[in-house]
């Protein structure tokens, strides 16, 4: 892409043969399609290892002190004998959460989603800085290599948890652990940056380069999460790069941000990483709830209900984001007065979500509801995050919030908001957008069936947890048996086992069916979901600079069922007989 | 699926469950709500052939309606929780008569300092003991909590009572035992390779009892 | 000339000799560890929170006297070895066993590289933290019965601690040396420094409360050489 001083003119780009080398085409590349599609392969597979490392926790859970089945491969240090150590059962504990969260669905919503989508979707022809987007992916790559290489070095993994508190995360003669504490903490520097690049592009993009017609407010709702969310990740990852240095510092320089003998203040790592913390956890269900509306809408064959609504909605969430992250540290020793104000605004970023949740249900009420896949999926998403919504309010209680605090009660919240949540979310926008990447359809019937046997055994899995923590069951913990009061759990935690390793089991379904389809599915037309966003103007793939001619947006985004067309859809960019075209000026007006 | 609280023994129970029991109702009838609706409509309202969907942007009203209903409804739950924290944490709710007791977390052990005879803190007839709590019923006990190395939490299920130890700090936290018997004291902060077996037990005593049990410690302490 | 290549090659073959000190007869240092006056008092330990080990001792032993005899003293040549002489580690471990919750031997010493096995015969978790200056730390755990876990040292450090977290009172004192002339004393007091070539040395005792004492020892050809060493209360 050239750059002159002249304004970018999107007529004199387009979709054009693509004859650079395989170098350039798929391993260096800069179209924002190939660097979505990179993103989408590195993640499934840290999703699939995040995973297996779930299954060997919930195994130390369900059989404690049991020699695992296969256990025998690992080193002594880890699992002697295939007894799990409790050192390992804590560094597993914090690389399960660091590679779900950092590695696997913030770069599944965002890396993959924003690059793939906001382009194509808003009729550009790239994003507006693609050599920096290619950039944002290979710096991912090392950070992934650095964060795996802590399980292969002296003392282990980190094991301080995937939210690191200090003093622990700080002093390795308390844990054991030096390097995997230390390369815990410069994968996620690097990885910050590539968050922050990508962002920059996403924002930048979507500001300056929507096609003509394309005003903010006939943005898909997809596009306007992608949107709150990368203002979110540009302000709140360079929060944790800057926590993280400090933390390292302590390490292995000799400083004191965090560690009192010399000074130093524990608290202040705790408000560091939840004023991050908490804005991240928004990165990683706003996107989502973004694919579900615009994939609800196509399902009911309806516009989003209260899409005005919904806009608001997101911006409320993205901005009331920042005022909560006190909500984690209700138990930390802070002043308690910052309790009652935390709670306060905690309480109140429950009110845009509800109104999303209503605003989802309105669109499918009065609807002409096709249940394909990743309908299925955007309507579990509704059920499941309500769900981890309603339970978030139990914790939003302060006085609640001292019982619960630290026990698996949240670690259901967690799970069902983002698995029930953001997971299902991405199983529906992964097969909704699938043939657009890939030119093919994944096969539905294997589909459903992935999606039942998922739902089910994933409540088996989660929602028993809510019950274990309501009796005082706390988190992280190597063997429960040790205490008299959860020893009647027990069973409960080797049933949520058991279930556990039968949701693992089923997702090969779903990896069978993404490498399959990709060779053998059935080819997919331009559009196949009788959509009407611009990406469904294009063939499927979608080829190199998107559009052969760049489009006129002449609708809002979710015209289903418009009574001037025959079809149940009028796309974004098909001008009805009286329309006339809007003054040709580049976007950004 | 079990979502009654388990019985509880302190004077910060009844608070504490009631909040849990209004939420708990409130948001049952918001997850019925939600689930029956999104149930009901995805039957009502599949695909048949000759039906088209009703085609509408939305209803003010309505947005109206759910944007206030769960305003107001958190907001009662914050009027609802706020005394009841404040009457636990606050840092004048400390009741002045509470017998203080030190309770330091460490790697991975509770060790508890005893004010001895004299009923003071930090005075040379203290005494520790490792892992045991002992406390009177029906008596407001503060402990002030420490910790020696790295965050470690104070969690008493029985009683309702959580407070994060951290090194650097000393917090008080006050309870008030009901019933007397032996609770396990278990610690709710990951705090190194030992946190799942960071155990002990809090005794309530009746007062001839703790009377008895300190004679004993300290005749033991002079040996 | 043949006379002179004679000579050549005997005193070549002398200088070759001579550096072998294994050709060098050796000899001993032997002794014992004696205490005198009242030993002082032992701190209490509470195993009562601990069902594994409850009842296996109320007191830490870290003055243990028998009959006037001092154990857990580590006694090692200080000072006057030969300079550049490297000894070569043994393969064969010396074992720290975790029993009712104590670590025995309390005092121990292994060479540079030499195996340190480490046992838990409790039915418990016990974890073994040391925190060396000279060496690269661990902290490591051991759950289960039986288990054993095996470390070795790249530097000679003296009075490493090696404690459990779980069982706070724990501790052990070990030590990591350059040359095998060292031992412990047990129970009866008494040690042996054996295979030094002859020599004056610097022989220290530790003890981890009661200090150090030196001594200047000198070792004949193939003989042995005494050394007592007396501590008291202070």
């Amino acid at each position: 892409m050239a750059t002159t001083a002249a304004p970018f003119d999107q007529a004199t780009h387009h979709a054009h043969v693509d004859d650079r080398s395989f170098l350039r085409k798929y391993l260096f590349s800069t179209d924002h399609k190939i660097i979505g599609i990179q993103f989408l392969l590195m993640s499934l597979l840290f999703l699939a290892l995040g995973g297996t490392l779930a299954m060997v926790m919930r195994w130390q859970l369900g059989y404690p002190g049991q020699a695992m089945p296969g256990g025998g491969i690992l080193p002594e240090t880890m699992a002697p004998g295939g007894i799990l150590l409790p050192e390992f059962y804590i560094a597993l504990v914090t690389m399960h959460g660091t590679f779900m969260v950092f590695f696997a669905i913030m770069p599944l919503l965002v890396g993959v989603f924003a690059n793939f989508l906001i382009p194509l979707k808003i009729g550009a022809p790239d994003m507006a800085f693609p050599r920096i987007n290619m950039a944002s992916f290979w710096i991912a790559v090392p950070a992934g290599i650095l964060m795996l290489a802590g399980f292969f070095v002296e003392g282990g993994h980190a094991g301080a948890g995937w939210t690191a508190y200090a003093p622990l995360s700080a002093l390795p003669e308390m844990t054991g652990v030096s390097w995997g504490q230390q390369l815990w903490c410069l994968s996620l520097v690097i990885l910050g940056l590539s968050s922050i690049l990508g962002s920059m592009n996403y924002i930048a993009t979507i500001i300056n380069m929507r096609a003509p017609g394309m005003t903010w407010f006939r943005l898909p709702l997809s596009i306007w999460a992608l949107f709150i969310t990368s203002i979110l990740v540009l302000l709140a990852i360079p929060i944790l790069s800057g926590a993280a240095i400090m933390l390292l510092f302590d390490q292995v320089i000799g400083t004191h941000f965090f560690l009192p003998a010399e000074g130093g203040q524990p608290l202040l790592w705790q408000h560091l990483f939840w004023f991050f913390g908490h804005p991240e956890v928004y990165i990683l269900i706003l996107p989502a709830m973004g694919f579900v509306s615009d994939i609800i809408a196509n399902g009911s064959r309806k516009p989003i209900f209260g899409y005005h609504s919904m806009v608001f909605a997101i911006i409320g969430i993205g901005f009331l984001g920042w005022v909560v992250w006190g909500h984690h540290m209700f138990q930390s020793g802070m002043n308690p007065t910052l309790g009652m104000t935390f709670m306060i605004s905690t309480m109140f970023i429950a009110v845009p979500s509800a109104i999303k949740t209503f605003n989802w249900m309105g669109t499918m009420w009065r609807g002409s509801i096709q249940f394909h896949v990743p309908m299925l999926h955007a309507i579990a998403f509704v059920a499941m995050f309500v769900i981890g919504g309603l339970s978030g309010v139990f914790m939003a209680a302060t006085p609640v919030d001292i019982y619960i605090h630290d026990t698996y009660f949240i670690v259901a919240h967690i799970h069902y908001v983002l698995f029930g949540g953001s997971l299902f979310a991405l199983f529906g926008a992964i097969t909704f957008w699938y043939p657009k990447m890939f030119g093919r359809l994944m096969n539905p019937f294997w589909g459903k069936v992935h999606f039942a046997l998922t739902f089910v055994f994933y409540n088996l899995v989660f929602w028993p947890m809510h019950e274990l923590g309501l009796k005082g069951h706390m988190r992280r913990i190597y063997d429960p048996s040790q205490y008299e009061f959860l020893q009647p759990l027990q069973p409960m935690n080797t049933f949520i086992t058991v279930s556990a390793f039968l949701l693992f089991a089923v997702q090969i379904i779903f990896a069978l069916n993404f490498i399959l389809s990709w060779f053998f599915g059935a080819k997919a037309g331009r559009n196949p979901w009788n959509d009407t966003g611009l990406e469904w103007s294009t063939p499927s793939p979608a080829p190199h600079g998107n559009f052969e001619r760049t489009p006129t947006v002449y609708h809002a985004p979710y015209e289903f069922s418009h009574p001037q067309v025959t079809e149940d859809f009028l796309p974004q960019d098909r001008q009805l007989e009286g329309q006339s075209r809007p003054a040709a000026a580049p976007a950004g007006h | 699926m079990d979502w009654m609280l388990p019985p509880a023994f302190s004077t910060f129970a009844p608070g504490i469950d009631r909040i849990y029991y209004v939420i708990l109702v409130l948001t049952a009838v918001a997850f019925v709500i939600v689930e029956a609706g999104l149930l009901w409509f995805a039957i009502q309202y599949r695909a048949r052939p000759g039906r088209k969907a009703h085609y509408t942007h939305g209803n003010v009203t309505a947005e109206i309606v759910w944007t206030a209903v769960p305003a107001v409804t958190v907001v009662i739950l914050g009027i609802m929780s706020a005394p009841v924290w404040n009457r636990i944490k606050g840092r004048d709710s400390v009741p002045p008569d509470a017998v203080p007791v030190g309770v330091r977390g460490q790697q991975f052990e509770w060790q508890v300092t005893y004010p001895g005879a004299d009923g003071q803190l930090g005075s040379d007839d203290d005494f520790t003991v490792r892992n045991q709590l002992h406390v009177v019923v029906n008596r407001p006990t503060v402990v002030r909590l420490t910790a020696e190395d790295v965050i470690h939490s104070f969690f008493v299920p029985a009683f309702r009572l959580k407070q994060d130890a951290v090194p650097g700090m000393e917090i008080n936290v006050w309870f008030e035992p009901t019933q007397t018997g032996r609770y396990e004291l278990a610690c709710a902060e990951l705090c190194g390779l030992g946190h799942y077996r960071m155990r002990a037990f809090v005794d309530v005593h009746t007062e001839e009892d703790y009377q008895r049990w300190l004679a004993e410690q300290t005749s033991n302490a002079a040996q | 000339m043949k006379q002179l290549v004679l000579s050549a090659l005997v005193l070549v073959t002398a200088a070759a000799l001579g550096p072998l000190a294994k050709d060098r007869p050796a000899g001993n240092v032997t002794g014992t560890v004696k205490f005198t006056g009242t030993p002082p008092a032992n701190p209490k330990i509470d195993m009562s929170e601990e069902a594994a080990c409850a009842g296996s001792s109320t007191t830490d032993p870290v003055v243990t006297v028998t009959g006037g005899n001092l154990a857990n003293v580590l006694v090692y040549v200080k000072g006057g070895l030969p300079a550049g002489q490297a000894a070569t580690a043994p393969t064969t471990p010396t074992v720290l066993d975790q029993s009712g919750c104590l670590y025995h031997p309390r005092t121990l010493a292994v060479m540079v590289k030499q195996p340190l096995e480490i046992r838990n015969s409790d039915a418990v978790l016990h974890n073994i933290k040391a925190v060396p200056k000279k060496n690269r730390g661990f902290n490591i755990s051991q759950p289960v019965k039986g288990m054993k876990t095996t470390r070795s040292f790249t530097a000679a450090e003296l009075a490493i601690p090696l404690q459990c977290s779980v069982h706070g009172w724990m501790h052990a004192n070990l030590a990591v040396l350059d040359h095998p002339y060292f031992a412990v004393t047990g129970a009866d007091g008494s040690f042996t420094l054996a295979g030094l070539p002859a020599g004056t040395y610097e022989v220290e005792a530790w003890h981890e409360k009661l200090g150090t004492q030196t001594m200047s020892v000198t070792v004949p050809a193939a003989g042995a050489a005494s050394a007592n060493f007396t501590f008291s209360a202070k």
